[in-house]
């Protein structure tokens, strides 16, 4: 392994805290009597739910089907009944709840018809389908759709393929536990993605402070018909990151605002590529992952858990212990605090990580910012992070994306070596939503706009239509009217008028003779003299009613 | 002397002359600032400013017609982007306009609804789909919240929803860091 690396600016050393889970094997998690699976598990469109309340679904069937692109399926991770389908709390930071398929195990895990795909004969295009309608979402902590990711785009190739098995942020082992246990599959799933991007290079990274990984996946790609690279990075946070990774491995940047692919480098995380082996060769779909249970409790492990299974089964489980004041769904620098322990495992859920005083005590208070720049000494994405605190802080998001803001990979290393304590990641995420939260307004009073204007743009068309349909139609008539009854003498514009007039009359007359009652056509004799005595007594009473009113004064 | 007045005159005729083709060819459509001041407008085209719709209000602001504080839906921050474009000095909305309101969606009860079609009429941005007779419904994802299709409702069966925050339209609040007290 003599490939040259490169190094990338900043970056940190936490203490690693990888032995506490890594010294068990992976285990399988007990089947929960329920599971709560979330439609919205991806980057992109939520999937669309495919099942109702009481049916009966086996493990591995569809439940909610991709919509659109960028999206993709879900799947009953074991087989039972559907009870429920609505809104329920879902591992996201706001606490918000989203929209959830609740599964009734039946502990039978009766397999739906599957099997594995020649995914050699398969043309792409049908193959990354098939990928999307089997789940398939990054792992590493992203969940962008695999199957967009598969696809190489315009340039039918992408040279370079980088396999992260990285896994640089603390106290997380998932990853090496996969790499150390199950390394033929990652590298089964990686001859799929080198299939589908046409790559020329393959390249696994993996930091050296996992040397059990680094030597099975080494064993493992000596057995394969292609060359993989398995290159050992040097153990510093965030080396796992995508653009760290690159630059360490390739020593090339990704520009800004750009894609990897842009460069024809395409990253994959090893449990993304596990999850591929999975799908391909053996045609199940992702419904459960590795999660690493660690932190304050009593047996720190790796489980191999059904997804939507809830967090709090699977601590129970691993042995929960007194003392806990919360927990993160990821690693300590970049993890999100869990509102609620009822949440499920997501395929984003690769850490469930409780912490406790000890272990994680409470930070002192923030001081203000003294501009000593160690952040900026520490920034991987080589940025300013004192003058971006001070802009978000301020609600300058201008000034703050022209200091690319979104370069951030929001790393937690700034806040990290902060003298002052400064939750710094927590303004950049701010700052962010508000500005995404501004485009959309914008786009939403853009449309509006255009909507409003061609409104007006149609009523004064069909305005338009109807005064030229009225002129043309008078235009007609009064031609008629000059041409017709002209015998010979010239049908002045008075005369015209004279004659449209008379025609209306007559029309007018036409139709006052066609309205008169028909009712009174071939009566019987009977029914005429009936009448004609109406008539009669009609006429009576219109002579009293013509009297004078002396007249009835008279007999008094 | 001579040269110097035909230099003069000279340079005078050759500027003119790119004057007066550049008023011609380089001319702009429209009004500039009407265009900027409507971009910073929220286009509800709900017409509370007294205009018909975001486009008059603007052209009114640009001519001097009107006070930019006359917009409820932009709300304070509105008021200050334009008087950051304009120059001016800030101030408070006008009330006579209107107060700002959370942002709303109209909804049509279905089983009120008698098909009359005429808040389709009064829809500024089209965003009401029905027929004569037919049950008519909101399309969510263009209703501007202007409130324009309330009035004509001769059955009052249009209600406004207020949005409510769910994860798509979640944001990352401003952090409150407790600072420490050292003095």
């Amino acid at each position: 392994m003599s490939r040259e690396l490169f190094k990338f600016k900043g970056g940190v050393h936490p203490p690693e805290h990888k032995s506490e889970s890594n010294t068990r094997p992976i285990a399988v998690a007990p089947i929960p009597n329920f599971l709560v699976i979330p439609v919205r598990q991806h980057i992109g469109n939520p999937a669309k739910p495919l099942v109702h309340v009481g049916q009966s679904v086996l493990k591995g069937q569809m439940i909610a089907a991709a919509d659109g692109y960028i999206s993709a399926a879900v799947h009953a991770p074991t087989s039972g009944v559907i009870s429920d389908i609505n809104l329920q709390a879902v591992p996201h930071v706001s606490g918000l709840p989203d929209l959830c398929i609740t599964l009734v195990t039946d502990g039978l895990e009766q397999w739906i018809d599957h099997g594995p795909i020649d995914y050699l004969a398969l043309p792409p295009a049908a193959l990354r389908m098939q990928l999307r309608d089997m789940g398939l979402a990054g792992l590493g902590g992203a969940v962008f759709p695999s199957a967009v990711k598969l696809d190489p785009g315009a340039a039918h190739t992408c040279p370079t393929l980088i396999i992260n098995g990285g896994e640089c942020e603390p106290w997380i082992t998932c990853d090496e536990m996969l790499m150390r246990e199950r390394a033929d599959d990652i590298l089964q799933g990686v001859a799929v993605m080198r299939h589908l991007l046409d790559s020329t290079e393959v390249l696994v990274g993996i930091e050296d402070n996992k040397p059990e990984a680094l030597a099975a996946m080494q064993a493992a790609a000596a057995k394969l018909d292609f060359k993989v690279e398995i290159v050992a990075v040097p153990a510093i946070y965030p080396g796992g990151g995508a653009k760290q990774l690159i630059q360490t491995l390739t020593g090339q940047e990704v520009p800004s605002g750009k894609l990897s692919t842009d460069i024809g480098i395409q990253v994959f995380n090893v449990g993304t590529a596990y999850a591929l082996a999975r799908a391909v060769h053996h045609g199940e779909p992702l419904i459960s992952r590795l999660v690493t249970v660690t932190g304050h409790v009593l047996r720190p492990q790796n489980f191999e858990v059904l997804i939507g299974t809830p967090m709090h089964t699977l601590i129970t489980h691993a042995g929960d212990r007194h003392g806990t004041t919360g927990v993160l769904m990821g690693g300590p620098m970049m993890g999100m605090p869990m509102p609620d322990l009822k949440v499920p495992v997501v395929k984003a859920t690769n850490c469930i990580l409780v912490k406790s005083r000890e272990l994680f005590p409470a930070l002192p208070k923030a001081l203000p910012c003294i501009r000593c720049t160690r952040c900026a000494d520490v920034c991987p994405a080589e940025l300013q992070p004192q003058e971006l605190f001070r802009f978000a802080k301020a609600g300058d998001f201008g000034r703050a994306q022209e200091y690319h803001l979104f370069d951030c990979i929001e790393c937690g290393c700034c806040s990290y070596v902060c003298p002052s304590h400064i939750p710094l990641v927590d303004f950049y995420r701010y700052a962010k939503s508000e500005i995404w939260a501004n485009e959309k307004e914008k786009r939403a009073a853009d449309l509006a706009r255009e909507r409003h204007e061609f409104r007006q743009f149609r009523l004064e068309r069909e305005k338009k239509e109807k005064a030229e349909k009225l002129a043309a139609k008078t235009q007609a008539k009064r031609a008629e009217l000059t041409t017709a009854p002209a015998g010979g003498a010239v049908a002045s514009e008075a005369d015209a008028k004279k004659a449209l007039i008379a025609a209306a009359l007559a029309r007018a007359q036409a139709k006052k003779v066609e309205a008169t009652p028909k009712n009174t056509d071939s009566l019987s004799a009977e029914t005429q003299r009936e009448i004609e005595e109406i008539e009669v007594r009609r006429a009576k009473i219109r002579e009293l009613a013509h009297q004078p009113l002396e007249t009835e004064e008279k007999p008094k | 002397m001579l040269t110097a007045i035909l230099v003069m005159v000279s340079i005078a005729v050759v500027i003119g002359l790119a004057l007066g083709w550049s008023a011609i060819k380089l001319k702009v459509e429209g009004n500039p600032l009407a265009e900027k001041i409507d971009a910073i407008l929220p286009q509800t085209q709900c017409g509370q400013c007294g205009f018909p719709g975001c486009k008059p209000y603007a052209n009114a602001i640009a001519k001097g017609e009107a006070d930019i504080n006359q917009c409820p839906p932009g709300g304070e921050d509105g008021v200050k982007k334009l008087a950051e474009l304009l120059g001016v000095e800030a101030k408070p909305l006008d009330e006579t306009h209107g107060t700002p309101k959370p942002k709303s969606v109209a909804f049509i009860d279905e089983q009120i609804c008698i098909g009359c079609t005429l808040c389709i009429q009064a829809c500024p941005v089209d965003a009401i789909a029905g027929a004569a007779k037919q049950m008519h419904t909101i399309i969510a994802a263009e209703c501007t919240g202007c409130e324009l299709c309330l009035p004509p409702c001769p059955v009052d069966c249009i209600t406004m929803e207020p949005i409510v925050e769910d994860l798509p339209h979640w944001k990352w609040k401003h952090p409150v860091i407790n600072l420490k007290r050292v003095a």
